[in-house]
C-alpha cells in the first residue's frame, strides 16, 4: 500500500487534545507519525493540506443504508461513497433493513458488502428484538460475533419497558450500548410533524415533544436500574436535553446524539407542506433547536449523527400525511455543523471534530476518532472556510431528499482516507500532487 | 383603485388579504339573485370545463359547487374517488396530470389530506379550489359563514363569533378563524381542551373554556359538527356527556345577555352539539348558510376564471 503524506495542514486531534500545524504520515493503513517536516519515501502520495484542517475521519453513529431490501434508494456501496464524500470514514448502519439485521447472516452481509465497496467503513447495528417486533430479544452474542457494534430497534420505539430492561442488562455481557429511538407510539400515532403552532395552522396531526421525552425518561431510569449503557438516538427536544443533563449529573450511563437538521431547522420548514422537512423525530420549535445547540456545546449531547434516510422522489412527491419520514444527511452534515455551530461560536473546530469523530468512536467503541500513531489511518482533510451551495444532483447518495437544496454552507470535506486509502478526493479541492 | 385579484387558486383564507375576502363577499351579492330566478343561469363560465374531484364523501358541498358551476353555465364532471383510478392506487400527482392533459379549466378538490389542494395547485396550470382538505381549510365554507353573518349584522368588523366544538380536527374552524379575524371580528373557540389544537391562541383567538362562557361572550355561535369517530379516538367520553357539558340548548341560550345568531356548517347531530329547538329556532341561519353557499361558490369560480366584479353585477342581470 502506498504511503500517504498529508502536508502543511492544521491538524486537529481531540483524542490527544492537539490543534497544530503539522504533517500527517500514513503507512501500512495506520497513522505513522504526526509532526513537522516529516520526510517520506519517494513513492508516497503527497496531499497538500495548506489552508485545510486534517483530523480523524468523521464517524456517524446513525445512518440507514437501505440494503438489503430497498436497493433502489441506497446501497451499502452508494451510502459508503456518500459518507466518504461527506468526510465520514465510518458510519453505523441501522437494522431496519428488509430483512432486519437480527441474525448473524444479515450482519455478515452488511460487513461483506462494505468490504466489497471499499469506501468508508460500515459498522452494522443488530436489532434489539427479532424482526424489530418488540417481543423477543435477538441473539446479541451472535450479532456481535458477526460484527455488530451496538443494538437498536431504530425506526421503531421499544414499547415494552420489560424488553428495554432486559436488552440493557443482556447487552452488558458484550459491552455494547443499546441505542433507542425514543417515541411513545400512543402519543405519536398518526402524527406528521411537531405538535405546535405550525401543525395547528397546517391542520396536520402533531407529535408532541412529550412523546420523545417520556421514553427518554424511561430509558434513563432503566439504565440507572440496570447499569447498562443507553444511547439515545436523534434527540430533538429541550425536555430531552434537560433529562439527559440531570442523568449525567447523577452518573447514569447515558450518551446521546443529535442531527444537523434538528440544530438547523424548525417546524417552520414544513410550511407549504414541504415533505423534505418531514422526518421522525420531527423538526421542533425554536426553543428546542436552541436547546439542542446548547446541549452540543455543553456536551450534554455527545455526538452529531445524520440519521441519513434515503427516500425516492416519488415517495416524497405526496400528500404530507402520506410521505415517508426522513432526509439524507451524509453530504451536508459537516457543512451544516460548521455553519450552524462553529461560525456562531458554539463549538470550536476541535470541539466539532470531537462531537463528530472522537466521541462517537468512544460511544460505540470503534477504532478511529484519533490520529495517535498506530491508529487506523482514517483521516479527513477539509476546507473549513469554503463557501458552497448544496446541489442535490451532485450527491453520491442515490437519493435526493434533502430540505437543504440551494442552501449556502461553509466548510466541506476535500479528502477522506480510510485505512490509508484515499476513498474520496474532491475534484478541484486541492489534494494530491506528484513529486 | 386597482381591484385585487384572487390569484390562480383558492386553497384557503389564510393567504388572502382582507381586500380579497371582501371582494369575494361583494361579488357573491349579485349572484344570490340568480338562484332566485325562474331560469337560474347566467353565461359567465360558458365553455369552461370544471372537474369536481372528491376524494371524500360529501353531499352538501359537492352539490353546492355543482349548482354554482351549472348556474354559471360551465361544463362539469364529477369524479368520486371510489369510482376513479385513485382506487387503483394512482397518486394524486398522476391524477392531476391526467386531468390537466384533458385541458380542463378548473378543479374543485375535496381530499382527506391537509395540503392536498395546495399540492395540486402547484402542479397543474388549471385553477384549483379547495373544497376541504383534511384538517386544514374549507375556505368556501368560511366565506359562506361570513356572508351569512354580514347579511344579518350588516358588518363583520367588531362582531364576536364563538366557534364551538371540535376545533382540533376542523377545517371549517380554521377557515372561519382566518377569514373573520382578517375582517376585524373577534373570534372565540369553545370546546373540551382535548379538542383544541395546540397554541391555537396564537392564531389570535380567545379560548372560551365552557359553552356558558361562549354564550355570555358572543354575538353568534358557529357550532361545528362533532364527528362520532372522535369518541372512539378517546378525545371525549360520550355523546351524552358532550351534550350535557357542551350542547347548545335553548335553556343555555336563555341565559345569554342577547339573542345569539346560530350557525352550523352541517350535517347536524341533533341532540349532540345542537338541540333541535335551537337548530329550528328563530335565530338559526343554518338554511340561509346553505343558500349563501351557492352564491359564494359562484363568486369564487367567477373571480378565479378572471371575471371582474363590475361584470358580475351587470353579467348577473338578464340581458
Amino acid at each position: 500500500m502506498r504511503p500517504v503524506l498529508i502536508r502543511g495542514g492544521r491538524v486537529i486531534d481531540p483524542s490527544r487534545n492537539t490543534d497544530e500545524m503539522a504533517d500527517v504520515y500514513l503507512e501500512n493503513g495506520r497513522v505513522g507519525a504526526v509532526g513537522r517536516d516529516i520526510g517520506s519515501p519517494d513513492e508516497a502520495l503527497i496531499l497538500d493540506a495548506a489552508g485545510k484542517i486534517v483530523s480523524p475521519g468523521l464517524i456517524d453513529l446513525h445512518v440507514h443504508l437501505r440494503e438489503p431490501g430497498q436497493e433502489e434508494l441506497e446501497t451499502v456501496a452508494t451510502g459508503a461513497m456518500a459518507a466518504a464524500a461527506g468526510g465520514f470514514s465510518a458510519v453505523c448502519a441501522m437494522p431496519n433493513t428488509d430483512p432486519v439485521t437480527d441474525n448473524q447472516a444479515a450482519i455478515g452481509f452488511i460487513v461483506s458488502q462494505a468490504a466489497r465497496a471499499g469506501k468508508s467503513r460500515v459498522y452494522p447495528l443488530g436489532a434489539i428484538s427479532l424482526g424489530q417486533r418488540g417481543q423477543q430479544l435477538a441473539e446479541f452474542g451472535e450479532l456481535v460475533g458477526a460484527g455488530a457494534v451496538a443494538v437498536s430497534d431504530d425506526g421503531k420505539p421499544v414499547v415494552s419497558s420489560h424488553l428495554m430492561r432486559t436488552a440493557l442488562e443482556y447487552a452488558r455481557t458484550f459491552g455494547i450500548p443499546v441505542a433507542d429511538h425514543c417515541e411513545d407510539p400512543t402519543l405519536s400515532a398518526g402524527g406528521a410533524m411537531h405538535e405546535g403552532i405550525v401543525s395547528t395552522r397546517l391542520g396536520l396531526k402533531g407529535i408532541p415533544a412529550a412523546a420523545e421525552e417520556i421514553m427518554v425518561a424511561r430509558d434513563i431510569l432503566l439504565a440507572e436500574h440496570t447499569g447498562g449503557h443507553i444511547h439515545l438516538c436523534h434527540m430533538s427536544t429541550r425536555g430531552s436535553v434537560e433529562l439527559i443533563r440531570r442523568a449525567k449529573e447523577k452518573g447514569i450511563r447515558v450518551t446521546a446524539e443529535a442531527c444537523p437538521h434538528h440544530f438547523t431547522l424548525t417546524h417552520d420548514a414544513c410550511e407549504g407542506y414541504n415533505t423534505n422537512a418531514k422526518m421522525n423525530p420531527p423538526l421542533r420549535d425554536p426553543e428546542d433547536r436552541e436547546a439542542i445547540r446548547q446541549g452540543l456545546r455543553d456536551g450534554v449531547i455527545d455526538a452529531i449523527c445524520t440519521d441519513h434516510a434515503p427516500h425516492h422522489y416519488d415517495a416524497k412527491e405526496r400528500e404530507f400525511d402520506d410521505a415517508p419520514n426522513g432526509i439524507i444527511g451524509l453530504e451536508t452534515a459537516l457543512g451544516l455543523a460548521i455553519t450552524e455551530l462553529v461560525e456562531p461560536g458554539l463549538l470550536t473546530l476541535a470541539g466539532l471534530i470531537d462531537r463528530m469523530s472522537t466521541v462517537p468512536a468512544r460511544i460505540f467503541n470503534l477504532a478511529g476518532g484519533t490520529l495517535a500513531p498506530g491508529a487506523p489511518a482514517d483521516v479527513l482533510v477539509a476546507d473549513p472556510n469554503i463557501r458552497w451551495t448544496v446541489e442535490p444532483t451532485e450527491f453520491f447518495s442515490k437519493s435526493r431528499n434533502t430540505p437543504f437544496a440551494g442552501r449556502r454552507l461553509i466548510g466541506r470535506a476535500d479528502v477522506t482516507v480510510v485505512g490509508g486509502q484515499v476513498v474520496f478526493e474532491r475534484a478541484g479541492g486541492g489534494g494530491s500532487t506528484g513529486r | 383603485m386597482t381591484t385585487p385579484s384572487l390569484g390562480k387558486d383558492l386553497v384557503g383564507l389564510e393567504p388572502l388579504s382582507p381586500e380579497q375576502i371582501q371582494l369575494i363577499l361583494d361579488t357573491a351579492e349579485p349572484f344570490k339573485e340568480v338562484s332566485e330566478r325562474a331560469i337560474k343561469k347566467v353565461p359567465a363560465l360558458r365553455g369552461k370545463t370544471i372537474v369536481n374531484l372528491f376524494f371524500e364523501a360529501s353531499t352538501r358541498t359537492r352539490i353546492s359547487f355543482e349548482f354554482a358551476e351549472k348556474r354559471l353555465s360551465a361544463d362539469t364532471v364529477n369524479v368520486a374517488a371510489a369510482g376513479s383510478s385513485v382506487s387503483k392506487g394512482e397518486t394524486l400527482v398522476d391524477t392531476a396530470k391526467n386531468l390537466e392533459a384533458m385541458r380542463i379549466d378548473m378543479v374543485v378538490i375535496r381530499h382527506g389530506a391537509s395540503g392536498a389542494a395546495q399540492f395540486l395547485g402547484q402542479r397543474i396550470r388549471s385553477n384549483v379550489i379547495n373544497a376541504g382538505d383534511g384538517k386544514h381549510e374549507h375556505p368556501t365554507q368560511g366565506l359562506l359563514d361570513m356572508l351569512t353573518l354580514r347579511d344579518r349584522f350588516k358588518r363583520i368588523k367588531g362582531l364576536k363569533i364563538a366557534i364551538c366544538g371540535d376545533i382540533l380536527h376542523s377545517r371549517v374552524a380554521r377557515s372561519n378563524i382566518w377569514g373573520l379575524t382578517k375582517l376585524g371580528a373577534e373570534v372565540g373557540v369553545c370546546g373540551p381542551a382535548s379538542l383544541l389544537p395546540r397554541n391555537v391562541e396564537d392564531l389570535g383567538v380567545t379560548i372560551l373554556p365552557r359553552i356558558e362562557d361562549a354564550i355570555q361572550w358572543a354575538d353568534a355561535l358557529n357550532i361545528l359538527r362533532l364527528q362520532l369517530e372522535r369518541m372512539e379516538g378517546g378525545f371525549f367520553p360520550s355523546l351524552r356527556e358532550y351534550n350535557r357539558v357542551f350542547g347548545v340548548t335553548n335553556e343555555r341560550l336563555s341565559r345569554a345577555p342577547k339573542d345569539l345568531l346560530i350557525l352550523h356548517p352541517g350535517p347536524m347531530n341533533r341532540g349532540v352539539e345542537i338541540d333541535s329547538d335551537v337548530a329550528d329556532g328563530p335565530h338559526s341561519v343554518i338554511l340561509p348558510q346553505v343558500t349563501n353557499g351557492v352564491a359564494v361558490r359562484m363568486a369564487v369560480l367567477y373571480l378565479l376564471a378572471g371575471g371582474s366584479p363590475e361584470w358580475a353585477h351587470s353579467g348577473a342581470e338578464e340581458r
